[in-house]
């Protein structure tokens, strides 16, 4: 689904990413941890353009999306959701001019169906009471799910997350977490999720990687993640301190 | 700054022609630019009027010229005061909200959202609002001459016994196809200018809530000076294309 060769990304004489390579399976949810500032909101940024990388490689369903137009571009980025971490709601837009502005852009769908999809999500993300409200009306954690609502109203086949669950209260970020997952099994999505909340990872990852100075530096499963002797990885996961729900602070 | 100014205009020359034509977001940004700005114009507009007429009355009277008020109040509200004013004040209002609205959506990831969906937000954001500014600031500048009219007429009837008929048939004497023309034409540049400017604040606006204030301060001050450069130019240029003295 996704396969990502040698990237490279600086700004200015910051090496960001350094050689980055990874693959992503069909249906399959890959955390990509790291400290702030390691490039992982940059590589998500990258694999969808809205930087571009000095070079390196990004195929998304067997097309190499550095070497697409702009129309090309944007074909493909209707079969990819990207929910920002601030969730990037419209201000001037209501809950459902929000969800309905993707689809009446790019996709050619009458009334009827436009409406069936709004509700749909809505429900899917418990929110439907609040259709008629501005983004300044919601809280945050009803912010990121009408952002996830809004990510997935095109049905991409891929997910990008940027820090999902950051700014949120332990419980908001573990029922986000839980959210993701269920939808991406309703929806059998492939997903990247960049955080550095162990928690969120544990619920979502099939896979994580870890981001340090621009390179990966461990690929497997949380558990191997978390129990490795690498002296880096006890470094970060000691980092999070775990109480006993299992949320970090 | 220049640069990146003159190569965000190019790519508004570019985008602007191209489908699809964002009709429906030109048409509100007129309306919301057009009476937001309104009451404060036609404010502006009466006081200078008033203070024109009031301050070339005892000028004139000094060379028994007092017959000429209404025509010489006409004209220079006309050819310069009605439209460098309105632009000004159009510039104070709408560059720096143009600015704030767009640094915000830029710093809180509004417009990568609107990429990412596949929308072309330098049209969707941009062109309509260069587009709105530029076509609505004509329209005020008329509005704004005709309110400075009525403000001139009070203060010379507080001088002079002058009927309101009298006084238009007057200005409409003294003031020429020459200064009406070329006076409210170079409002479409000034409008243009106010757009792009608060548009390329905003647009490129970086390091969160303080890059959007700087983008909003700025873009009033970028846009004033840059009104009053071409105003400089245009005037000019106009009166090389209708010459006054014949």
């Amino acid at each position: 689904m996704v396969e990502i060769t040698d990237l490279h990304k600086s700004f200015g004489n910051n090496v960001v990413l350094d050689g980055v390579s990874m693959n992503v399976e069909e249906a399959e949810n890959m955390v990509v941890f790291g400290r702030s500032g390691t490039g992982k909101s940059v590589l998500l940024k990258c694999m969808i353009r809205l930087m571009e990388p000095d070079f390196g490689n990004i195929l998304i369903q067997g097309k190499n999306v550095l070497k697409l137009d702009i129309k090309e571009l944007n074909q493909l980025r209707k079969d990819i959701g990207f929910l920002f971490q601030s969730a990037a709601l419209y201000d001037s837009m209501s809950v459902r001019e929000n969800l309905e502005f993707p689809l009446v852009r790019n996709f050619n769908l009458d009334k009827k169906e436009i409406d069936e999809r709004v509700n749909f999500v809505l429900e899917a993300v418990s929110l439907l009471e609040a259709i008629d409200k501005m983004p300044a009306e919601l809280s945050g954690g009803m912010k990121k799910r009408i952002g996830l609502a809004r990510s997935i109203i095109t049905r991409p086949k891929l997910m990008l997350y940027d820090e999902p669950t950051t700014g949120l209260d332990p419980i908001t970020a573990k029922e986000i977490s839980s959210l993701i997952i269920e939808l991406q099994h309703a929806l059998k999505m492939t997903s990247i999720v960049v955080t550095h909340d162990l928690l969120c990872a544990k619920i979502i990852a099939d896979r994580a990687i870890v981001l340090n100075d621009g390179k990966i530096v461990k690929e497997g499963n949380i558990n191997e993640l978390t129990s490795s002797e690498d002296p880096l990885l006890r470094n970060f996961f000691s980092d999070e301190i775990i109480d006993n729900n299992g949320s970090m602070k | 700054m220049i640069g990146g100014l003159a190569s965000f205009s190019a790519k508004f020359f570019k985008e602007v022609f191209l489908p699809p034509y964002e009709v429906e977001q030109i048409r509100k940004h007129m309306i919301e630019l057009g009476m937001k700005t309104l009451p404060i114009v036609g404010v502006t507009g009466f006081i200078i009027g008033l203070v024109i007429a009031m301050q070339l009355s005892p000028v004139l009277k000094r060379f028994g010229a007092e017959a000429f008020l209404p025509g010489s109040v006409g004209i220079s509200i006309v050819r310069e005061l009605g439209p460098v004013i309105c632009a000004l004040i159009f510039a104070g209002r709408v560059s720096s909200g143009i600015g704030a609205e767009l640094g915000s959506m830029r710093v809180t990831e509004q417009i990568d959202a609107m990429e990412v969906s596949g929308v072309n937000p330098f049209r969707y954001l941009v062109v309509t609002r260069i587009f709105a500014t530029t076509f609505i600031l004509p329209i005020l500048t008329v509005y704004v001459i005709f309110i400075s009219l009525i403000g001139a007429y009070i203060a010379v009837v507080l001088v002079q016994n002058m009927t309101w008929a009298y006084y238009m048939d007057r200005v409409i004497f003294a003031v020429e196809f020459g200064d009406a023309i070329p006076g409210v034409s170079k409002t479409f540049v000034f409008g243009f200018i106010v757009g792009l400017v608060g548009a390329y604040k905003g647009y490129t606006a970086e390091n969160g809530t303080e890059g959007v204030g700087k983008a909003s301060t700025s873009a009033v001050v970028v846009s004033s000076l840059l009104i009053l450069i071409f105003d400089m130019v245009l005037v000019k240029l106009s009166l090389w294309i209708w010459p006054v003295v014949k």
